[in-house]
């Protein structure tokens, strides 16, 4: 790191005072957008949790009301209870698929980066796109997945059209696009020094071993970067399922989001949708903070820590 | 895996060990390709399918390989949906969008990077943390205050905020800033340079890279954005590629086979140049991914 602290006791000089406004100025469009664009939206949501708002007419205070009615709200638990499945399923999966195809990749292999390319591809395809595609293939009469299946004997699956598939169909379309996280554990294994191999091997230790107290461990802190990047995003998982089922059926993929999405701008209840909102930030902060917290033990900062 | 030298062997002995690994290579080999096919299995099936007559694409059983191949389902599909239209629209929101990331995050990257103020470092902290914040908490308030100024079916909500630096591209920027020896800023001083001169004449042609990773990874953003345009763009002639194309699919009823094969030839005239513009500048691109994970 080049950062060489000053010692924040030491005097204010002329050039220490000028390079603070210099620094300013450079950030200040940041520092509008922090304000304008994240403070107050934070603040305002708060209040606008509390009222009942139409747009229309002005904003009424109504104090907990909503959040009150949300907790009788059965649509708010299905949603609920439908993303904590999601993000169940989805992070460990996502994880451990990526994982896996970043060992992969990091074998001695010809045609490593367009191996890495179609792997990551799928990150890449615009989400209209890729549900489109998804809705073609999960097609339970004319679709090539029932198809494929049909060719070693299993009967065709409904995938999004009934409430009991809806949602691993769903998962399957996520762990599909788990390139980024996988680029993330690539970049991770390459750093491991061969060094640390090389040691555990005149320690007498097998592939496996050296997979466990090697690989594994120096991977830790890419583990905890993408497990926090899974919540946030399965948590509020939208366009996908907007475009793919609306929700459906039978509020089997009515995830929160588009719980919240449906009573902000088809409703226009922008309070209820609000303490919805502020509802789900602070669970996926919980968990941010949960899996932050737990880190310190399972998480290897190698000789990097100073 | 063997990186210590070994000590010198017969010929004979070293070709046999070399066939010891044959068995694991094909395996190796095998497993990647049976892989890559199963990710990339959706993207050929849109490919296939954009290429048949609309009774074809719907027999059971499917055919992998279109007969005949139905190269117009691109012309038509394109000029259904006046995809020109929605291309320029796309452009009006990406171009000044790249602009505003790729010049003001620069700014402020420098800001966080070149310079050592005061707070610097609590304040990058705090930059960085934003990022985790919920887009569904501010979702709203921002609508609204979009809505009171009257912005609601323009463009400007999706221009404006990153006219102001996205945090991310901040934080790339910024890691990219700081591989850049200090030296030559403060040679740069020496010789009178302003700061701004320096940001201008020095960093930036030195971050080319970095600057074309970010005016891609906002163009990708952009192009492939849903659900910001679907809030706030109404009128149809306003349509994103995005907001068109899901139009497109979500009128199509099932009677028209043919139609249905156009739509597939114009998603897939979305999503194909996007992957082959990834294609020529993965390396560079993955280098980006790879640097906001953890070198923090």
């Amino acid at each position: 790191m080049i950062i060489a602290r000053k010692k924040s006791s030491a005097p204010w000089t002329p050039k220490r005072k000028k390079d603070l406004i210099k620094g300013l100025l450079f950030i200040s469009p940041w520092l509008i957008s922090l304000f304008v664009f994240t403070l107050y939206p934070i603040f305002s949501s708060l209040f606008y949790s509390f009222t009942e708002y139409d747009i229309v007419r002005p904003p009424t205070f109504v104090g907990l009301k909503n959040y009150i009615n949300i907790l009788d709200d059965d649509i708010f638990w299905k949603s609920l209870y439908n993303t904590v499945y999601f993000t169940i399923f989805g992070v460990p999966g996502q994880l451990i698929i990526a994982f896996a195809l970043a060992l992969l990749l990091n074998q001695k292999i010809r045609l490593r980066s367009l191996f890495r390319a179609l792997f990551y591809i799928p990150v890449l395809v615009p989400v209209v796109a890729s549900a489109f595609v998804w809705r073609w293939l999960f097609n339970v009469r004319v679709g090539l997945l029932n198809y494929l299946l049909g060719l070693v004997g299993v009967n065709p699956i409904p995938w999004i059209a009934d409430p009991a598939w809806a949602k691993p169909s769903m998962l399957l379309v996520h762990f599909w696009v788990c390139g980024g996280a996988m680029i993330i554990f690539l970049a991770a294994l390459q750093d491991v020094p061969r060094s640390l191999y090389d040691a555990a091997k005149i320690d007498g230790a097998n592939r496996w071993n050296q997979f466990w107290y090697v690989t594994l461990p120096l991977c830790t802190p890419a583990i905890l970067f993408n497990a926090i990047m899974g919540v946030i995003e399965t948590f509020q998982v939208f366009s996908i399922v907007w475009i793919l089922t609306k929700g459906g059926p039978n509020y089997a993929t009515e995830f929160f989001v588009v719980y919240l999405y449906r009573n902000a701008f088809a409703y226009f209840k922008m309070g209820y949708a609000s303490a919805l909102a502020w509802i789900l930030s602070l669970i996926i902060l919980a968990c941010v903070f949960l899996l932050y917290r737990t880190s310190a033990r399972w998480v290897f900062y190698g000789g990097e820590q100073y | 895996m063997a990186i210590t030298k070994p000590a010198p062997q017969p010929l004979t002995m070293r070709f046999r060990r070399y066939l010891k690994t044959i068995p694991g290579k094909i395996m190796l080999y095998s497993l990647l390709f049976a892989l890559s096919l199963i990710f990339a299995l959706p993207l050929i099936w849109l490919v296939s399918t954009s290429l048949k007559e609309g009774a074809e694409a719907f027999k059971i059983p499917p055919e992998l390989i279109p007969d005949p191949v139905v190269w117009m389902n691109y012309i038509y599909g394109l000029t259904y949906m006046t995809f020109g239209k929605y291309i320029l629209n796309t452009m009006i929101i990406a171009i000044p969008r790249i602009f505003g990331c790729v010049i003001v995050s620069a700014l402020v990257a420098y800001g966080f990077s070149r310079i050592q103020w005061d707070g610097r470092d609590s304040l990058f902290f705090v930059c960085v943390a934003t990022m985790i914040i919920p887009y569904a908490v501010t979702m709203i308030p921002l609508f609204l205050l979009f809505n009171k100024l009257g912005w609601v079916g323009s463009y400007l909500p999706l221009i404006v905020p990153s006219l102001l630096g996205e945090p991310y591209f901040i934080f790339l920027l910024r890691q990219f800033f700081l591989g850049i020896p200090q030296e030559l800023s403060d040679a740069a001083r020496v010789d009178g340079c302003s700061e701004l001169m320096i940001f201008w004449q020095i960093i930036l042609p030195l971050s080319k890279p970095a600057l074309a990773m970010v005016a891609l990874f906002t163009f990708m953003g952009t192009w492939g954005d849903y659900m910001a345009p679907m809030i706030y763009i109404t009128d149809p002639d306003k349509y994103t590629v995005s907001l068109a194309l899901y139009q497109f699919g979500a009128s199509w009823r099932g009677s028209n086979l043919d139609r249905y094969t156009w739509f597939m030839a114009a998603i897939s005239a979305m999503t194909l140049p996007i992957l082959f513009l990834f294609f020529f500048v993965q390396r560079s691109f993955i280098e980006g991914i790879s640097l906001t994970g953890l070198k923090g």
